[in-house]
């Protein structure tokens, strides 16, 4: 199994200097920040800006790649979700919950770069006619929901299933909201397709599929960590279990012992 | 060696119960911390011990209403871990609280408990009868019952489905006189017509006589199983 | 299947009556809401008859909520639910049958609404079979959805707080929805209300399906 990714990186065995950083995390995170930069670099000086939106236009170098990550990231928690529920498997259910922390961030950033661009282009913050905006917003929300159902109980494995339940009702309820309402209706004021329809310039669309490998690469950066802590306390809690097992079966000891003179 | 003799008989049987290293928690708390156990029809097994020995977490997993953590069994030919549904269908359980829907009356908690458990709803006059619960209560909402009364009345939904495997948890506890003697003599009848009953509690000058093997439980654990008529121990 | 459905149904509506909550408290907070709705908006009368079928559905949402907690809260008192794992009925026959149950008061709630709609906003109804359609659709929807929540949340400590934090979002389409296909009932918007009827059944549809699949999951961990 994968469970050994974690436990080589807990310092030589000694749990005190558990950490969950290694060799390969720590080049990983300073290639993410020297994107970052670049990114911004690249976004906010050297694209041009477009002839319709003006610089509004560089916004969107955030929005989209966090809005994709905000699904790749949801969907991350889907399948760990159904893994959790099918195989109860500890490792998926620390990646579902990673990945739905993770995800909400990106989705706050989704919403917040969107609507900041909105203004100028739309011209409002926020449409509730737009039913991609709309339900961008409900996925949100039920996943900020679905923080609070994790955070609710401790460790217990039910909790897991409960937030798996909460997982999953989002993966499949948003597309089909999503899918369905702009397919009857037809009410959206999102472009479609921008990007291939080849409108955009050669140095605006690098930026945007640069700026998605950044946003990936902060993702598994992330994701690596955030798992990493919650393998660490899955961990622990297995330890705390063994000594609470240990100290159980002395109690049946003794009293066995104790018990043992009328038995053949 | 999941068959024997059942005592009284020459029936070679399907063990009942049948548990291997089985861990149970509650919460964090290991409630089972590796039970062994073998149960064959027509036993009557009185399990006793102290306060917080895991006696109720045994019926509750002999019951199928935990899952296990580790370990592996049959109870009832149905395996502990996967059928689950299969087992708490056809137990009897009396656990501590009555599993009785507070705001509706007594025939009616019976009723639907008879309905769920496909039995003739005809059977619940004659339960209630069988344990001496009056008939005046019989429309009256259970949450104005007297504790024992309530008891009564949990007993009569055990009795209602004729279950192959009793799992009693303190069936003497809150009871009158009159009661406990009707407990007994409902566990006897229950034994004589080859069903088998697990019974938890701490009236050993009661209970000593009407069962047929002794366990000891501490900790979470069997340590000590011996009986009059069958030797189990190791 | 049906006799399970029935008897778990039964059992719920029983109890609800018995205690009189639905007919001496939810109705009457029900109507308070829609007043107080009243109050906020009468100084605008044209933006309160525009605004009457989503206020309307934001009312039958705080009931849902209520309706919900009540329904969870008799599963979850003194071991009954204990009771209906032992009992052995299909999860999917206690999903449905609780879920009718739930329905059942929500309509009840909703035909005091329409009432209250009718007297206190103004409202004047275009098309009859199109609010009574929505009505049992939308309800269908929302009973399944809370039904299922409700067990979710059955034994998280905070549950009444929980509820409605999953609740609102799960339900958002299938109000809006719902309020579409009021506007085009009411009259108050030009809309396809039978377009969004069709939506709404969709949801429906969805809600049910995933409940009794996940019903079974959550009845299991105890």
């Amino acid at each position: 199994m994968t469970t050994q990714v974690a436990a080589q990186d807990r310092g030589d065995g000694d749990p005190t200097r558990a950490h969950t950083g290694s060799r390969a995390t720590r080049g990983l995170g300073l290639v993410v920040l020297a994107g970052l930069v670049a990114l911004v670099l690249l976004a906010f000086f050297a694209a041009p800006p477009d002839d319709e939106q003006g610089d509004a236009v560089r916004l969107i170098f955030i929005h989209v790649p966090s809005a994709i990550l905000t699904y790749v990231a949801f969907f991350t928690t889907a399948a760990g979700s159904a893994m959790w529920l099918w195989k109860r498997s500890s490792w998926w259910d620390i990646t579902a919950h990673a990945a739905a922390e993770i995800g909400v961030m990106f989705c706050a950033l989704t919403l917040f770069t969107g609507s900041i661009w909105g203004r100028p282009t739309w011209n409002t913050y926020w449409d509730w006619g737009d039913v991609r905006l709309v339900t961008t917003l409900i996925l949100f929300l039920l996943m900020v929901g679905y923080l609070v159902v994790r955070s609710s109980g401790g460790d217990d494995p039910a909790v897991s299933t409960r937030a798996a339940i909460v997982g999953l009702l989002a993966a499949i309820n948003i597309p089909i909201v999503n899918r369905s309402v702009e397919w009857w209706f037809d009410r959206t004021l999102h472009q479609k397709a921008s990007l291939t329809d080849g409108k955009l310039e050669d140095l605006t669309l690098f930026t945007l599929v640069f700026g998605l490998v950044v946003g990936l690469l902060f993702f598994v950066w992330a994701m690596i960590h955030r798992f990493r802590v919650g393998w660490l306390e899955h961990q622990a809690r297995a330890e705390d279990l063994d000594e609470a097992l240990e100290a159980r079966r002395s109690e049946a000891a003794a009293a066995g012992s104790s018990a043992s003179g009328g038995e053949a | 060696m999941n068959r024997g003799v059942v005592p009284g008989g020459s029936v070679l049987a399907m063990a009942i119960i049948s548990l291997t290293g089985v861990v149970a928690l509650l919460g964090r708390f290991p409630g089972l911390a590796g039970v062994d156990l073998t149960v064959e029809a027509g036993e009557v097994v009185l399990i006793h011990g102290p306060n917080g020995a895991g006696k109720s977490t045994l019926l509750r997993v002999c019951a199928g209403l935990l899952r296990i953590e580790s370990g592996h069994g049959q109870v009832l030919g149905h395996d502990v871990r996967s059928e689950r549904p299969a087992i708490r269908r056809s137990v009897g359980l009396l656990g501590h609280d009555t599993a009785l829907y507070e705001d509706l009356t007594v025939t009616e908690n019976l009723r639907f408990w008879a309905r769920a458990s496909r039995v003739e709803e005809a059977q619940v006059p004659t339960a209630l009868d069988r344990l001496g619960v009056p008939s005046r209560i019989h429309d009256v909402a259970v949450r104005h019952l007297s504790a024992g009364q309530r008891r009564r009345t949990a007993l009569a939904a055990v009795v209602v489905r004729r279950p192959r495997l009793w799992l009693l948890d303190e069936p003497h506890a809150g009871l009158d006189a009159g009661g406990r003697d009707l407990v007994d003599a409902l566990v006897k009848d229950a034994s004589s017509a080859g069903a088998t009953v697990m019974l938890a509690s701490h009236e050993l000058d009661r209970t000593v006589d009407l069962a047929t093997r002794h366990l000891a439980v501490a900790g979470g654990m069997v340590v000590g199983d011996h009986g009059p008529e069958v030797d189990h121990a190791r | 299947m049906l006799a399970d459905i029935a008897a778990v149904a039964g059992k719920d509506l029983r109890i609800e009556w018995r205690s009189r909550v639905t007919a001496s408290q939810v109705i009457p907070f029900a109507a308070l809401v829609l007043v107080l709705f009243g109050f906020a908006l009468d100084a605008n009368r044209p933006v309160l008859e525009r605004a009457t079928p989503g206020l309307f559905w934001m009312t039958v949402l705080f009931v849902t909520n209520l309706a919900v907690q009540r329904s969870t809260s008799i599963e979850t008192s003194d071991g009954a639910r204990r009771a209906l794992l032992l009992a052995g009925i299909e999860p999917v026959a206690v999903f449905v049958g609780k879920a009718l149950a739930v329905a059942v008061e929500l309509l009840a709630v909703e035909i005091v609404l329409v009432g209250g709609v009718l007297v206190f906003y103004g409202a004047e109804i275009d098309d009859w079979g199109l609010l009574v359609l929505t009505c049992v659709v939308a309800t269908m929807a929302v009973a399944a959805a809370g039904t299922l929540l409700g067990a979710l949340v059955a034994g998280i400590r905070a549950r009444e707080t929980v509820l409605p934090i999953l609740l609102l979002p799960v339900l958002a389409p299938v109000l809006i929805s719902a309020t579409r296909a009021f506007d085009d009932a009411l009259g108050s918007v030009a809309v396809q209300g039978w377009a969004w009827l069709g939506l709404l059944a969709g949801f429906g549809v969805l809600n049910s399906g995933l409940g009794a699949l996940a019903y079974g999951v959550l009845l299991e961990e105890t």
